[in-house]
Formats: structure tokens, C-alpha cells, sequence
């Protein structure tokens, strides 16, 4: 404000009321969020923010890794992680963001939607007196009159909303204008993203998603509880009560390769009920592939990896045997090695501290495709091939009545450290082969049986996410293809005494960089000789 | 699923044929670039005088320029580098599909062939640019990142031909990573016009600055609608792209949107690009901030193909580069 004269001093400095005042402060407050430099910049820091997720580990994807993430990189990662950068999309920085630009979202909305009620009921606008200062501008004077002209005009701009005026000195105008889907596929993409933004918030309540390992050779998981489940991360509003039930029974489980042992398919045969086929007990067949769930009871179930499970049976000196396939996990995603702990208790001890010196657990190594140098045994290929496994056989307390919780794909080292589980065996076997321990209790390698991973997602909002995305996209089509434009015909009289009228045609885009001058060029052509143009360019 | 190999063979060597041409069509456009600046505009004061004259009270617009000149050497080399260009689409065409043919899928399954459908539609959409704006001289800036993103793809990430695994074996494979490569194509023109949007821009507001190759450069309206149109047709093809990897995600990792790193740098991308045209509708924002933004995008989309393929893993870790 560079103000050459000084406005006159009032008398009384004006002191707004302390409810005006703060009146003031939240009207500017809003103006500010609401404009579209705002707008922009909270996109930019939107775009920013979501960045470290991208970069870092995030603990919802992949905790292990986030831990390790942390522990390496000493206080750094301790401060990136009480400033939550190990869980970007749901830290309170990130969601305050979002939670702007909704805000400033709804404040730029209510207007222009209020606007656009007002100009779909609106006529166009009335024609310029100067048509010639438009950016395209024609004119001609021709023999036909001029009811004649605008009549061929009111047909040519069929589609168009126009309006016909009587104008002073005897003309008469035709104001027309096209493309109002532009607006309207702008406040669609807008709206729709608020829905999105929403179903997707609702959604993240009452998701739940549960992983769970199953043996390929008949056995079930029911979706009764979360107990059934090896893992589950519930929504914010799920307890794990009230589960949709279904129950999946997985047959048999099968993998191809190509010859360089690349994996080409998976699928297992499976059947399940759900809803009335539960109390009937009918069980309806299922081919559960990759990239083809089963969708039943509003569930979704998945079949996202597979392993072995190796068979093993312990004869006991007294003659009792105990068979026993616990699934195996693969650590080398290309040759399938697994590995992994079965754990058997002795049978008839009735004694917990007698029984806790003689538990077995058989650990290490199993190899689909085996191949052993000097006694080292390695995978070559995910197939089951006269598979192997290099086990170490352990006697001693297992640590299960510990009371603390230990994998199933291992054991507990620290019983190892303690010196209360001990190595007996040591051997590399074949299926069939077996190992006598000292005591005369004998291992046997029977086989490997195969097991499958299933995932199960249950989202009660993603539909209406995928239709509010749909409508995001037809709307961002219409807002950016389509061109707003405004044509006016305006034909009178020839002065001078002369016969014929004089038709002015011009032409005006709303749109920046809408590439209107091709076909207002093609219109005003057609509009001022009253023939639809040919291909060839004609002339006057 | 046997590879054909002779086929396979046959996509390399077209694909390395169309690297080269490229490489030689650069030349010639780089030539007219340097050499054309005069016959260019002359030829632009021609078309302006008749824009001019578009304005005034007259009853016809004449199509063609009324004054034709016989096209300088220069210019005629960019002719010449414009028909290589072609020819080398067409190579570069049948190498693609050479490809699907000897795989018997859509040939876009690891990064090379990804490279390979970005580069060709950023010719493509290049070819139609110069067919509506006189930017043929420019085409050398165009070429230049592609002929590096097909050398690129050509050596380091190249990838012998072979089926895919199970998670992409899906229609949605045709559909999903199709309009993702397309839109990536697209984005490179907008991306390479905004550079030198900037360029012209300085250049305009001080001809100290870039005096010697800004003067050559076209108008700067002319770049900021070359972007601004290319970026228009892109954006929903690239929230198209999105959309259909939300629902393949859906059926193949059991949820729509999980903030795998690929999904969170499409996210940020998009974000950027949707700036990018609210900056156009906001006073103080539009020209070179825009243009600004719009760089910022294309490097979104850079960084997307290569840090997220080949530094982080995800899921969309298919890059086949061991």
C-alpha cells in the first residue's frame, strides 16, 4: 500500500467488539484454508509427507524389517520413530494434512456448487455489442435474410444451450454456449473423492484380515475366532467376535514350473460352506488360484504362498509311535529350503518333570530338490524331487510349559544355552531313512506332505470405494476434456441502402488452452454460408 | 509355455536397430536446432501475420501460410531426421510385438519390456505433437531421455525373454501396467517441454539469459500448451492406470491399497500432477511455477521406475534384474 495521500484521521479509532474481532479471525482463517494457494500447498505437503513411506520401512507392511530398521540405526532411529515414520499414513502429521485439505476441499465446494446450480438455470449471456473485439471473430454479408440465417444458425448449433435476442437498430443475436460437462464432471471427480476418502476412512474400522497356514491334504479352517488364525490385524471397531462363519477345506495343492524352475502356476483344490451349506453340512468345490479368490460370506480368502511339511515318525522303545507333519517355512523363495522344528512330548509320561527330560524336537533343514556337498545339503529347485532333510534331533526340556510362547518353527535357544535340550543326532536322511537315537528311539523320514497359506480380507466398503473411483475418473474425463465455449451469431440489416444481411459470428473458450480456434473456424464457415462444409476448404 | 527364441531374437535386433536410429534422427534434429533458427522465423512471422489478420473484418482465414518459402538445409534434415523417426516407431513397434509373440503374453512383464512400450509411446505422442505444434526442431530434447532410457533398458536391465509368475498371470496384466506405460510415455513430453518452457521463459523476461539457445527455442505459450495438453491426456489415462491396479491388487494381494512403495510413489505422482493443474487456475502459479511442478511429476514418475523397481522392495519388485 503505497498511498499518496494520508485518508483523513478519524475522530474516533474504530475498536471492533471482541466478538467481531474473533468473528474476523475465523472468517479470514477460512478464507485463507479455503483458497486455492492453500489448496496447493497442502497438496505439496501432502505428496512430501507421503514420501518417507515409500523410502522407509513401514511397521504395517513389514515389522521385522522396521525393527531391524530401528535397532541399526541407533538414536536416528529412535527419533524417526517416535516421530512416527515407521507408520506415515496413519501418523498424526499425515492425517492432520489430509484432514486440511478435506476441509479446504468442502470450503471450495460449497460455493461453486451453489454456482453451478445457479448457471445450469441460467441463460447464456447476452451477446457483446462489439462482437469483433472477441478472440475469433468473423464476418460476412450474404443474400439471405436474416430469419433465414438464424433459423440455419438455431439448427447448426443444435446441442448447444442458446438463447435469441431483439436487439436495438433491428438485428437479432444468438448467444449460445456448450460444454457444461466440464463443471459438472469437476464437482463429480471432487464429490466422488470425498466419498472415496470416506469409504476408505469407514472401511479401515471395520476391516479385519487374517493369515493362516493349512495342510494340503484335507484339513479345514473355519472362521469362527481369532484363535483359528496363525496372525490377524483387526480394524479399529473389531473385536474378533461376530466373525461372518465359513469353513474351507483344502484338498490337495499344486505348483508349476518352468524348466529353469521360474514358477508359472499355482492352484489347490479346495471346497467350503458358508451360510445355510454350514447347518447342511454341504460342501461346494472351489479352484482357489493366484489372482482368483474365493468370495464367500463377504469374505475374501486368498492363497498367497505354500511350503512343505516334513513327515516324520518316532518309535519309541516301548513300541509307541507318534507320526507327526508340522509345516516347515521356506526361507529361500527360489529353491523352496525350509526349515523348521517338529516337536514331540513322550507318550504315557505322566509326570511333567519326567517328561520335560525326554521331549524330542527335530530341526533344520529341508530340501525339495536336494543336493549334498560334503555333507551339506542344499536346495536346487522349489519341486519336490526325492526330497532331503538335515535335522539335528534334540531330547531334553522344550521349554512348552514355560508358559511363554514360542514359534512353531523353532526352538527355544534358550533351553539349548541352559544345557536343558541337548543334540543327540545329527544326520542327513532320504525319505524312508531313520535314525536310532542312543536311548533305542528311532526317527524316521516317512515324506513331505505340502501345506498352503491363506490370507482372509473382509472389507465391507471397498465396493463403494471402487464405485466413487469410477465416478472419480468419469468425472476428471469430462473436467479435463471437455472444452467450454461460447458462440454468437448476430445478423442485421446492411446499411448504406444495400440488399442482404450482415452476419457477424464470434467466438470465445473459457477453458485455457482449449484449442477452440479448429472449430469455431469449421462453425463460423458453416454458420456464414448455411452449407455444412466439405473436406476441401471452400472460399467466399 | 515354450519362448520362441527366434522370435525373440529377431525383437532384439529390431529393438537395438530402432535404439540406433533414434540415435541418428537426434543428430539431424540437433542439426535443424542449431542451423534452422531463420527459415523458422520467417516461417513463424509468416503464420503470426496471418493470425493477425484472422482478427480483422475479412471472410475467410487462409489455411496455409500465403507465403511459401523453399525449406532451408536445415530444415530439410529435420524433415529427414522427422522420416527416420518414423521408421525407427515402426522398428521399434515390431519389437514389441515380436516380443509378445515369442513369450505368448502382453509384453510388458519386467522393466525392459516396460521401457521399451514408455519409449515408444513417448514417440508416438511426440510424433502427433509435432504434427500439431512447430516444435519439429525440438525433437532432439525429446529423443535425447528416451534414446537413454532404451540404452538403459537395452544393457543393465535387459531381460531374456520368459514367462511370468503366478501373480502377474492376469488379464489385468494387459490392462493395469498398458496404462501405466502409457501415461508414463505421455508424461515425458510435458516433462521435456516444461524444462525448456523454463529455458524460453528466462530467456523472454531477460535475453541475457540463455541468449545464445533460448532464441531458438519456440514461444513460450507454445511449450507451456505442448505441456499443458500432453499432461491433460495423460493424467486421467495415469489415475486410469491407478484405478485398475487398485482392483488387480484387490484380487491378487487380498487389498486394494496397501501402500506398497510402487503405490505410494503412483500416489505422490499423482498428487504432484494434480497440483500441477490446480497451479494453472491460480493466480501467481501459472507459467514457470506450473512448469516447475510439472518436472517435479515427471521425476516422480522417473523415480518410480527406477528407485522403487531396483532400490526398494515391494511387491512390485519385477524388475528381473537379478
Amino acid at each position: 500500500m503505497t498511498a499518496t495521500q494520508a485518508p483523513p484521521e478519524p475522530k474516533q479509532p474504530y475498536t471492533p467488539s471482541p466478538l467481531r474481532r474473533v468473528f474476523a479471525v475465523v472468517r479470514n482463517t477460512w478464507r485463507g484454508l479455503t483458497s486455492m494457494r492453500t489448496a496447493l500447498i497442502l497438496l505439496f505437503l501432502l505428496a512430501l509427507a507421503a514420501l518417507p513411506g515409500a523410502l522407509l520401512p513401514q511397521r504395517a507392511l513389514n515389522a521385522d524389517k522396521t525393527a531391524q530398521y530401528i535397532t541399526s540405526h541407533g538414536w536416528w532411529g529412535t527419533l524417526l520413530d517416535r516421530l512416527q515414520f515407521f507408520g506415515v499414513y496413519s501418523s498424526v502429521w499425515f492425517s492432520a494434512i489430509y484432514l486440511l485439505l478435506m476441509v479446504s476441499l468442502i470450503g471450495c465446494l460449497a460455493p461453486r456448487s451453489f454456482d453451478y446450480v445457479r448457471s445450469m438455470r441460467a441463460r447464456p449471456v447476452l451477446t457483446p455489442r462489439n462482437l469483433s473485439r472477441m478472440p475469433h471473430y468473423r464476418e460476412a454479408h450474404v443474400d439471405r435474410s436474416a430469419d433465414d440465417v438464424l433459423d440455419a444458425a438455431r439448427t447448426r448449433l443444435k446441442g448447444w444451450r442458446l438463447t435469441v435476442r431483439e436487439e436495438d437498430g433491428g438485428a437479432r443475436s444468438i448467444s449460445a454456449e456448450k460444454g457444461y460437462l466440464r463443471e459438472t464432471g469437476n464437482l463429480v471427480f471432487h464429490f466422488a473423492m470425498l466419498g472415496l476418502i470416506i469409504a476408505f476412512a469407514l472401511g479401515k474400522m471395520y476391516t479385519y484380515e487374517g493369515q493362516v497356514i493349512v495342510q494340503a491334504d484335507g484339513s479345514q479352517f473355519c472362521n469362527s475366532g481369532i484363535y483359528a488364525y496363525d496372525s490377524f490385524q483387526p480394524g479399529l471397531r473389531v473385536d474378533g467376535t461376530d466373525l461372518e462363519p465359513f469353513c474351507v477345506k483344502i484338498n490337495d495343492f499344486q505348483a508349476l514350473y518352468t524348466a529353469e524352475n521360474q514358477p508359472t502356476h499355482y492352484q489347490s483344490n479346495i471346497q467350503y460352506q458358508s451360510g445355510k451349506d454350514l447347518q447342511t453340512n454341504t460342501w461346494r468345490p472351489y479352484l482357489l488360484e493366484v489372482n482368483s479368490p474365493l468370495r464367500t460370506a463377504g469374505d475374501r480368502i486368498y492363497l498367497i504362498n505354500h511350503g512343505y511339511a516334513p513327515k516324520f515318525t518316532v518309535t519309541y522303545p516301548g513300541g509307541a509311535t507318534r507320526t507327526q507333519a508340522v509345516q516347515w517355512v521356506p526361507t529361500d523363495p527360489a529353491t523352496y529350503l525350509s526349515q523348521g522344528a517338529t516337536k514331540f512330548d513322550p507318550p504315557g509320561v505322566t509326570d511333567s518333570a519326567e517328561r520335560r527330560t525326554r521331549q524330542l524336537a527335530i530341526t533344520g533343514l529341508l530340501a525339495p530338490t536336494p543336493f549334498t556337498h560334503g555333507g551339506v545339503l542344499t536346495s536346487t529347485a522349489p519341486e519336490l524331487n526325492d526330497p532331503m532333510v538335515a535335522v539335528d534331533v534334540m531330547r531334553g526340556d522344550l521349554g512348552l510349559d514355560s508358559g511363554q510362547g514360542q514359534s512353531i518353527f523353532s526352538i527355544d535357544q534358550s533351553m539349548v544355552d541352559d544345557g536343558r535340550l541337548k543334540r543327540v543326532a545329527r544326520e542327513n536322511l532320504a525319505v524312508g531313512q531313520s535314525i536310532t537315537l542312543d536311548d533305542g528311539t528311532k526317527v524316521t523320514f516317512d515324506g513331505v506332505q505340502q501345506w498352503v497359506s491363506l490370507q482372509i480380507s473382509h472389507d465391507p466398503t471397498q465396493g463403494f470405494v471402487l464405485g466413487f473411483a469410477i465416478a472419480m475418473l468419469l468425472g476428471l474425463g469430462a473436467s479435463l476434456l471437455v472444452k467450454r465455449r461460447r458462440v454468437w451469431v448476430r445478423a442485421g440489416p446492411a446499411g448504406d441502402g444495400e440488399n442482404g444481411t450482415v452476419v457477424q459470428v464470434a467466438g470465445l473458450a473459457r477453458t485455457d488452452q482449449a484449442g477452440y480456434g479448429e472449430e469455431f473456424v469449421r462453425l463460423a464457415d458453416e454458420l456464414l454460408t448455411g452449407r455444412k462444409r466439405n473436406a476441401g476448404h471452400e472460399r467466399e | 509355455m515354450n519362448v520362441n527364441e527366434t522370435l525373440s531374437q529377431y525383437s532384439d535386433w529390431s529393438y537395438t536397430t530402432a535404439t540406433a536410429l533414434y540415435v541418428v534422427a537426434l543428430a539431424f534434429f540437433l542439426i535443424e536446432q542449431s542451423f534452422g533458427a531463420k527459415g523458422r522465423q520467417a516461417a513463424e512471422r509468416a503464420k503470426s501475420r496471418v493470425l493477425v489478420g484472422a482478427g480483422g473484418p475479412e471472410t475467410s482465414v487462409p489455411v496455409t501460410p500465403a507465403v511459401t518459402r523453399p525449406p532451408s538445409r536445415a530444415e530439410r534434415i529435420g524433415r529427414m531426421g522427422a522420416a527416420l523417426l518414423v521408421l525407427a516407431l515402426l522398428l521399434h513397434l515390431s519389437a514389441l510385438v515380436l516380443r509378445g509373440l515369442a513369450v505368448h503374453r502382453a509384453p510388458w512383464g519386467n522393466m525392459y519390456e516396460y521401457i521399451m512400450v514408455v519409449t515408444l509411446i513417448a514417440v508416438a505422442t511426440w510424433l502427433y505433437v509435432i504434427k500439431k505444434f512447430p516444435v519439429r526442431h525440438l525433437s532432439g530434447f525429446v529423443l535425447l531421455p528416451i534414446v537413454i532410457l532404451m540404452f538403459l533398458g537395452g544393457t543393465v536391465l535387459y531381460t531374456v525373454a520368459a514367462p511370468v509368475q503366478p501373480a502377474l498371470q492376469s488379464y489385468w496384466l494387459v490392462i493395469h501396467v498398458s496404462a501405466a506405460a502409457i501415461s508414463s510415455g505421455i508424461f515425458l513430453v510435458p516433462g521435456v517441454a516444461s524444462i525448456l518452457y523454463l529455458m524460453r521463459s528466462a530467456h523472454e523476461r531477460d535475453p541475457q539469459r540463455f541468449a545464445r539457445f533460448g532464441s531458438k527455442l519456440p514461444a513460450a505459450d507454445v511449450l507451456d500448451r505442448v505441456a499443458y495438453r500432453t499432461t491433460v491426456l495423460a493424467f486421467p489415462l495415469f489415475t486410469f492406470g491407478v484405478l485398475c491396479g487398485a482392483i488387480w491388487a484387490e484380487s491378487a494381494w487380498g487389498r486394494f491399497w496397501g501402500w506398497d512403495p510402487k503405490e505410494t510413489t503412483a500416489f505422490i505422482a499423482w498428487v504432484i500432477y494434480a497440483a500441477y493443474l490446480h497451479s494453472r487456475a491460480t493466480a501467481g502459479w501459472r507459467g514457470s511455477r506450473a512448469a516447475v511442478i510439472n518436472i517435479f511429476g515427471f521425476a516422480a514418475m522417473v523415480f518410480n521406475l527406477f528407485f522403487i523397481n531396483l532400490v526398494t522392495t515391494g511387491l512390485h519388485s519385477y524388475a528381473g534384474v537379478g
